[in-house]
């Protein structure tokens, strides 16, 4: 080993303090980046092998009925490879010692033989036997979430009849990946279950006997989607179909693709900000460090070494450093990624498997990023101290200029004792190192307000959706649209406080290029439980003869304003098609809607008082005797119960929340103790000569402490505010970028945010403030009379 | 030459009686002995110059003597006070009250003018004399709010000398003050010395390698391998300004 390099590993040595630090902050911005780009990947992954293998289909149809010699000429059309129909019913179901209302999709397998598309993955037990007449599958969802195992028994309300089955698997598939409740705003696996049962069983039971009512297929290599779905649409048009669509309109797949556009978005964003504010301080902090090397870098001029030897030298120095963090920081990114994973596929995602997946190309790109920000710091500083004739380098440095402080100038000195003139002088004195440092220790404090963020705004989304817009306790769908003379028997059940009738008409909206498929909503103009916001969160009356859109479909989706025509093309009955005006555009923070008044929806479907179904107030209390009545109520199908909805979204995202709160808690602490104490160190190696000075002449370790900790506590008060405005800048540009169609994240920070970003600081400061304490205990009180530097 | 004390001082004016200090550094695996047994007593309002090459272990007893570094041997008294085996907290009182420095370097404030860099010690002291007087003394009463950086090196070292002076110590030491001046530099730091010494009455220890320097001085003390090889009285002091190296 050349000496330069013995001499490299010593002083690594050496400022292993500081190394670690700066390791730390390198550590935080890479480990973001591997974590998000990490899952991203893997989930990707995950769903094109799951998809692939259990054949998940391409192109999927309902309808009303239509006997099976139809499918033969489906499967005529050019372009269609496979393609098999299935009953699909919605039923209500019933679990033992499970009082809230259950809705579920019951779907056939065939009788004999593997499904053809979106085949099951079985997770436990067995699929159902040929010809079985009460045996069915479950998904894993519904079972976890009621600990079903193969054996145990539920009903379910099938077509108005009760029918006893038996469970004999539970399984996963490729449909139902992202598992919600049509009309649901979010996942409830208790309440919504899917489960698959053979054809001929189901078929039965559901007066379907030799007919279909939903189709799936693939297409062949070089078909066109749209042409298949337009021959598609043709040929069941006669049967009541209801409109073929891609996978991008398939449910699951739909949401599926939203969420992981979130992550790939987070998996971007995130990382540049943390990577960018690591390499920004990892910059500012190596430049200072090397700075301080200035006689070293005399010495070795002298020498005769080159100054290109030199600069590989301390560029060497830097890279290990590092590496040091990239290594950690690739270690804890794979670790927090596979919990990211786990937590997606625990709650949201369902795959049978999860393929962890890191591309060398991501550990490349972070150090490349980190490398390039270290070296340029130090080269930085080494090309500043290349240039002084080594003779100057190795001088005495002529005292450093100081000047009187902008404080003092306009008549506050006497209000100042020396020491405090020192603290003042200093910072002023380079100002934008002073600066560098507020800006390095705010960034840590807008990082921790980042990742601590997401649970007020979702206290906040949940309190707009639910106790401003939807009101009701319960909403309910009939079976098929009803005369709204049946609102007047929901009112007379016992318990039901007040009823609001809707309708709810599935739909394609177009406009130019854009289309939405989804369902306008017939709401009451001067609704007490269903309402719209205006942009300041006032419930605002949607005015008749057009449709008032929620914003992120006016404008992310539909692009179109107040006054635009948009085509409607209904997807139930005899499927008109209307153009509607968009009357206005108000605010929503949870999925997208289209709101009519209720008449001008009637008006619009050439129909009476036609109702969907209904907006239910209860008396609480009375909440279990009223399901059990409304279960037995053979027209009414879907159930969905707000407040038991919205405890389920906060057991899905608890896991969420709590592991980015102990993501951002890591990194953002290892930021800001890795600014903060390395400027610190720094401060202390650039006036350590000068506060040994000062204990000589009789100055007590606090009273020295009192400069040193000093600057750093006035630099870190004047950090917390920058922070703040850091912190919100970030949460802004969030904001923008996690708009999806899902959600989108209102601007809303608490003052819990507040206060985690600023504790974050100041526990870091704290905990610098001791170790450096403890330095200023050791510091060489006789060198400083001989030496100089 | 035995130990002898100069007639005109009585037993009750010593400020500074060391007894047997020896001081061993370990470095490493090496020892090394940088006082072998030193016995030396240091009276009120002497001028003494500490002589001795490199090595010999000035340094080393001067520190001893300002409270800086405890010796390994032996006993050091300052006035009733035993300073051998004192707390770190009452060696920075005892420097902080009685102790002045002045350094080779003068180890000024950079961000505090002349008169703060007097001021912050004089804040902390108990009688001090006002910054603008010791300044004064120096001969730099023109130069109060001049940045060390606006400074020549003599006039640095000038302020660090007021700085030593003005909390009215008992004692002032220096290591090497002229060290990193030019001569004429280093005569005009020399003076402001002597006069300190002659008005104020301190106890002036001042360490040099230079040998010119030592014929201003009350008693020099001639230090070689860590023991007192010579003490020798000036019989006749030079002033400072008939110095010449």
């Amino acid at each position: 080993m050349k000496s330069l390099d013995r001499k490299l590993f010593r002083h690594l040595w050496h400022l292993r303090g500081q190394v670690l630090a700066i390791a730390a902050v390198i550590m935080g911005g890479v480990a973001t980046m591997v974590m998000s780009l990490s899952t991203y990947d893997s989930l990707v992954t995950t769903r094109d092998r799951f998809y692939g293998e259990y054949r998940f289909a391409e192109v999927f149809a309902s309808l009303k009925r239509a006997p099976e010699p139809v499918a033969e000429r489906l499967a005529a059309i050019p372009g269609v490879e496979r393609l098999e129909t299935r009953v699909k019913a919605g039923v209500k179901l019933e679990v033992e010692g499970f009082s809230d209302p259950i809705t579920g999709q019951l779907l056939s397998l065939p009788d004999v033989g593997e499904a053809q598309l979106n085949r099951l993955h079985l997770k436990r037990g067995r699929t159902v036997q040929p010809w079985s007449t009460d045996e069915v599958v479950l998904s894993d969802t519904f079972a976890d979430a009621h600990g079903f195992q193969p054996g145990d028994h539920l009903a379910a309300i099938i077509n108005g009849k009760r029918k006893q089955l038996t469970v004999v698997g539970v399984a996963v598939s490729p449909e139902y990946v992202y598992q919600i409740a049509p009309g649901a705003m979010f996942p409830d696996f208790k309440r919504y279950g899917v489960l698959w049962m053979g054809r001929s069983a189901l078929a039965a039971a559901y007066d379907m006997d030799g007919a279909f009512n939903h189709v799936s297929l693939t297409l062949a290599r070089d078909a066109r989607e749209q042409d298949v779905i337009d021959r598609v649409d043709a040929v069941l048009a006669t049967y009541g179909g209801t409109g073929a669509y891609g996978r991008p309109d398939q449910f699951s797949n739909r949401f599926l693709s939203e969420e992981l556009k979130q992550l790939q978005t987070m998996a971007t964003v995130f990382p540049a900000i943390f990577l960018g504010v690591a390499a920004f301080l990892l910059n500012v902090v190596l430049s200072r460090l090397i700075a301080l090397q200035r006689e070293q870098i005399a010495i070795l001029k002298a020498f005769g070494y080159s100054y290109a030897a030199i600069g590989a030298h301390y560029v060497k120095l830097v890279l290990l450093m590092t590496v040091l963090g990239v290594v950690a920081g690739v270690a804890l990114g794979t670790w927090f990624g596979q919990g990211l994973s786990h937590v997606y596929t625990e709650t949201t995602f369902r795959f049978p498997y999860l393929d962890y997946q890191l591309r060398p190309g991501v550990a490349l790109i972070a150090f490349v990023v980190s490398a390039i920000a270290a070296v340029s710091g130090t080269l930085l500083s080494v090309v500043r101290a290349v240039r002084l004739p080594p003779a100057e380098g190795m001088r005495q440095e002529m005292p450093a200029v100081y000047r009187v402080t902008l404080f003092e100038r306009i008549g506050l000195q006497r209000w100042f004792a020396a020491p405090t003139r020192m603290i003042l002088r200093h910072i002023e004195r380079r100002p934008l190192k002073s600066l560098l440092t507020v800006l390095g220790i705010a960034c840590a404090c807008g990082l921790m307000m980042v990742g601590n963020y997401q649970k007020g705004a979702i206290d906040f989304m949940v309190d707009v959706q639910f106790r401003q817009a939807s009101r009701e306790d319960l909403s309910l769908a009939f079976i098929e649209p009803t005369s709204s003379r049946a609102l007047h028997e929901l009112a007379a059940l016992p318990g039901v406080d007040y009823v609001e009738g809707f309708r709810n008409v599935p739909a394609i909206l177009r406009f130019g290029q854009y289309h939405h498929r989804g369902a306008i909503f017939g709401i009451q103009p001067e609704g007490q439980l269903h309402r719209s916001l205006d942009s300041s969160l006032q419930p605002v009356g949607v005015p008749p003869g057009g449709v008032v859109l929620t914003d992120h479909l006016a404008t992310e989706i539909l692009h179109v304003k107040p006054g635009d025509l948009l085509t409607v093309e209904v997807l139930e009955g005899s499927r008109p098609v209307r153009q509607v005006p968009v009357l206005g555009i108000t605010k929503q923070y949870l999925g997208v809607s289209a709101y009519m008044q209720q008449d001008s929806l009637n008006a619009l479907m050439r129909e009476g008082g036609t109702v969907s179904g209904a907006y239910l107030a209860v008396q609480p209390g009375k909440e279990t005797e009223l399901y059990a009545r409304l279960h037995e109520r053979p027209r009414v199908l879907g159930l969905v119960a707000n407040k038991a909805a919205i405890q389920s979204f906060y057991a899905t995202i608890g896991e969420f929340i709590l592991f980015y709160n102990l993501v951002a808690t890591v990194l953002a602490g290892a930021i800001g103790f890795g600014v903060v104490y390395n400027s610190a160190r720094i401060s202390l190696s650039e006036r350590g000569r000068e506060l040994a000075s000062l204990r000589v002449l009789g100055f007590t370790r606090g009273e020295i402490a009192y400069i040193l900790l000093g600057e750093l506590a006035l630099l870190t008060l004047a950090a917390i505010p920058v922070g703040f405005v850091v912190g919100v800048g970030l949460v802004g540009i969030l904001v923008v970028a996690f708009q999806s169609e899902l959600y989108r994240l209102p601007l809303i920070l608490t003052p819990q945010n507040y206060a985690m970003g600023a504790s974050v600081v100041i526990v870091s400061a704290l905990l610098s403030g001791l170790l450096l304490w403890h330095r200023l205990g050791r510091l060489d009180l006789v060198a400083v009379l001989k030496t100089r530097e | 030459m035995m130990n002898r004390m100069p007639t005109d001082h009585a037993q009750a004016n010593a400020i500074f009686v060391a007894h047997g200090l020896t001081k061993i550094y370990r470095m490493g695996e090496v020892e090394v002995h940088a006082l072998r047994g030193i016995d030396l007593t240091l009276y009120r309002g002497e001028l003494v110059v500490l002589l001795g090459p490199s090595g010999s272990g000035k340094s080393t007893l001067l520190n001893i003597l300002g409270g800086l570094d405890a010796p390994t041997g032996g006993e050091v008294r300052y006035l009733d006070h035993i300073l051998t085996g004192a707390s770190e907290a009452d060696l920075t009182r005892f420097r902080r009250e009685h102790v002045g420095f002045v350094f080779q370097f003068y180890n000024l404030i950079p961000s505090l003018t002349a008169r703060e860099n007097v001021a912050a010690v004089t804040e902390i002291s108990t009688s001090p004399m006002r910054p603008e007087d010791a300044l004064a003394l120096v001969g730099l009463g023109n130069r109060l709010d001049h940045f060390p950086a606006q400074l020549s090196g003599g006039e640095q070292q000038r302020v660090a000398i007021a700085r030593a002076v003005a909390k009215n110590p008992a004692v002032l030491l220096c290591d090497e003050p002229t060290g990193a001046l030019d001569s004429a530099t280093g005569v005009v730091v020399l003076e402001v010395l002597e006069k300190i010494n002659r008005e104020l009455g301190t106890l002036t220890v001042l360490i040099t390698h230079n040998a010119g320097i030592a014929d201003m001085a009350d008693r020099v003390i001639r230090l070689s391998d860590g023991q007192i090889a010579e003490i020798h009285a000036n019989a006749v002091k030079k002033r400072a300004s008939e110095l010449s190296w």
